[in-house]
């Protein structure tokens, strides 16, 4: 694992990608820096931190693109499959290099909040919780880019498919304010997501008993809690799907100054998830 | 050492490799033969754990390399069809990685890196970048990956593609040198390479066995009759009157090549040697014999006949079928 890690660190640098993503991150937030906390003089650095929330939409995907669709390209995933290291240590080593990427400019993020206490007041806890939280926020980012590059022989797809589904979760507030909220369209939400969850079982299982007991039950657990309690259902969508919107734990602490600690607990979960996809994604590859 | 049983691939519809097995012992130099897409490649990306298997097993000193990978894959050195090389690093730095991730420990590491750069000629380029060297040395920072931590087994997916004469005798020279303590298995279309080199021969096409023995004893398997191959100034029917009373023949095909001049291939009984009964079978017959030669069965013959035809040659179906008794 420690290998990989090394190795994926030294070429982040050495083919420039790191470097660019890093002085991209460093060089926007800066902007923002002089603009509302110098020139403006608000005290909050967390509040110019979620102004750069955006750099990170472009800038993560250009970190994990290549992750793993070009090992592939070039086939030099078969010197790392057939060496006697465990899958599992080479996605961790691989993510670990991401990850300590995109800690470089947070730890210079670190400095800017003391550079406004010499010149007045300044609010470190919610500060540097905003510069954690950002910091989480893309390695849960990051997974999911490695995730998609695992499925790709194509950097460039890998780039953009990571870049769609960032700016997906990006917007998520505002396209979850379309959503209908009456019972009914609740029920008929339910539904169609547990048809979309039955179809992936039955293309992974190839067992339609399976899929179809489980398609059933579901479909008469949820009619009758529909007739029993169906208040249950009102703004169900927007409530189920709202969890979606990532970025939200990390605004809520940057604009109205609220620590959600099941937030921190689901951006965890996310990436141990993600983690999990990209290995069973390349075991598949290995079967297919 | 090595041990495949009903080896089976199948990619969609397509059978890659159709119940494959082989065993393979400690010492020898193999040869996997076979033409291009006959499931060569498919089968060493399975022994090494890169791919998996349909149906069937891989035993690697024991260990099943699906069940205990980490265990089965530190005995193999595994070269692929393209050298998996990182451009952008430098030999050493290339070669350091692949000790570490072959959990090679540190006091050993760079003793063992200098001893391989040496063995494989690649000392005087180890600061350069993967990607300014020539195919020929990447070939061999390939080969030098594959040795490292100097694995019992070590498979090479046809080491010697794309080098030139020079190059590929030299490479030919270090799997004789490195077969001294390993065991090594190579695959290759290119029938001489592999008689050259190889102890023994598993002849592979579309994706089964077909035959496996020593170089020897494959050419021998067919060699139960001689064709005797002659060129003459007559006519096909007048070559065929001649021949008629010869005794010894089995058949005659001929064929007219012009200007009077006719081909034959005359295919002689069991232990008989016609040319003799020939030479003053045509002296008598005052038409003069342009010339006269011997063909025995080749390599070449027993893997086109193996290889090109749906059917199997007679002694191999026996041989398989004695083997399948037993």
């Amino acid at each position: 694992m420690l290998a990989v890690y090394k190795r994926e660190l030294k070429s982040y640098f050495q083919s420039m990608v790191g470097c660019v993503f890093v002085a991209f991150l460093v060089a926007f937030t800066g902007i923002y820096f002089m603009a509302y906390n110098m020139t403006a003089g608000y005290p909050y650095f967390s509040y110019t931190l979620s102004g750069s929330l955006i750099v990170f939409l472009v800038g993560i995907p250009l970190i994990t693109m290549r992750s793993f669709s070009e090992e592939r390209r070039n086939k030099t995933d078969q010197l790392l499959l057939t060496a006697p290291v465990g899958l599992g240590k080479i996605v961790a080593g691989k993510y670990l290099a991401m990850v300590t990427v995109i800690a470089i400019p947070n730890v210079i993020f670190c400095v800017f909040p003391l550079i406004i206490k010499s010149q007045g007041t300044a609010y470190f806890l919610a500060d540097y919780l905003s510069i954690g939280v950002f910091f989480l926020l893309g390695c849960v980012y990051a997974a999911i880019g490695m995730f998609l590059s695992a499925l790709t022989e194509s950097q460039i797809i890998a780039y953009i498919s990571t870049f769609g589904i960032l700016l997906v979760l990006y917007l998520w507030d505002g396209i979850l304010s379309m959503m209908p909220g009456s019972a009914v369209s609740g029920l008929v939400g339910v539904l169609i997501l547990l048809t979309a969850v039955v179809f992936y079982i039955w293309r992974m299982t190839e067992n339609p008993v399976i899929a179809g007991v489980i398609e059933g039950a579901g479909i008469i657990a949820a009619l009758v809690l529909y007739f029993v309690k169906s208040e249950l259902f009102e703004n169900l969508l927007s409530r189920l799907l709202g969890r979606l919107a990532l970025a939200n734990v990390f605004t809520d602490i940057t604009t109205n100054s609220i620590f959600d600690v099941t937030g921190i607990a689901l951006y965890l979960s996310i990436i141990a998830v993600f983690a999990f996809l990209t290995v069973q994604a390349i075991q598949k590859r290995r079967w297919s | 050492m090595i041990e495949v049983k009903n080896l089976v691939k199948k990619y969609g519809n397509h059978l890659a490799v159709d119940h494959l097995s082989f065993q393979i012992e400690a010492g020898k130099i193999y040869g996997f033969l076979g033409p291009n897409g006959a499931g060569k490649s498919t089968t060493m990306n399975i022994m090494t754990g890169y791919l998996g298997a349909t149906e069937g097993e891989v035993l690697i000193d024991g260990h099943d390399i699906l069940k205990e990978p980490e265990e089965a894959k530190r005995h193999i050195g595994y070269l692929p069809e393209q050298p998996p090389l990182y451009m952008d690093m430098t030999v050493r730095e290339y070669l350091e990685f692949a000790a570490e991730l072959k959990g090679i420990g540190k006091a050993k590491r760079a003793e063992e890196i200098t001893e391989i750069e040496k063995m494989v000629r690649i000392s005087d380029v180890e600061k350069r970048l993967i990607k300014n060297l020539s195919k020929g040395y990447r070939q061999r920072v390939g080969l030098a990956q594959a040795v490292l931590g100097f694995p019992e087994i070590i498979i090479l997916d046809e080491p010697t593609v794309g080098l030139d004469p020079k190059q590929i005798i030299e490479i030919r020279e270090l799997i004789r040198k490195l077969a001294k303590k390993h065991t090594v298995i190579l695959s290759s279309h290119i029938l001489a390479e592999v008689r050259e080199v190889c102890d023994y021969i598993l002849i592979i096409s579309k994706g089964r066995l077909v035959a496996s023995d020593t170089p020897e004893n494959l050419e021998k398997m067919l060699d139960d009759h001689t064709t005797v191959v002659i060129e003459a100034q007559s006519s096909p029917s007048e070559m065929r009157l001649i021949l008629k009373n010869i005794p010894g023949i089995e058949s005659v095909e001929t064929e007219d090549a012009g200007d009077y001049v006719t081909w034959a291939r005359i295919r002689e009984k069991k232990g008989e040697d016609v040319r003799e009964r020939i030479f003053r079978a045509f002296a008598s017959a005052q038409t003069p014999l342009r010339t006269l030669k011997t063909e025995g069965t080749s390599l070449e013959d027993v893997f086109m006949q193996l290889t090109q035809t749906d059917t199997l040659p007679e002694a191999f179906a026996e041989k398989i079928q004695r083997e399948e008794a037993e």
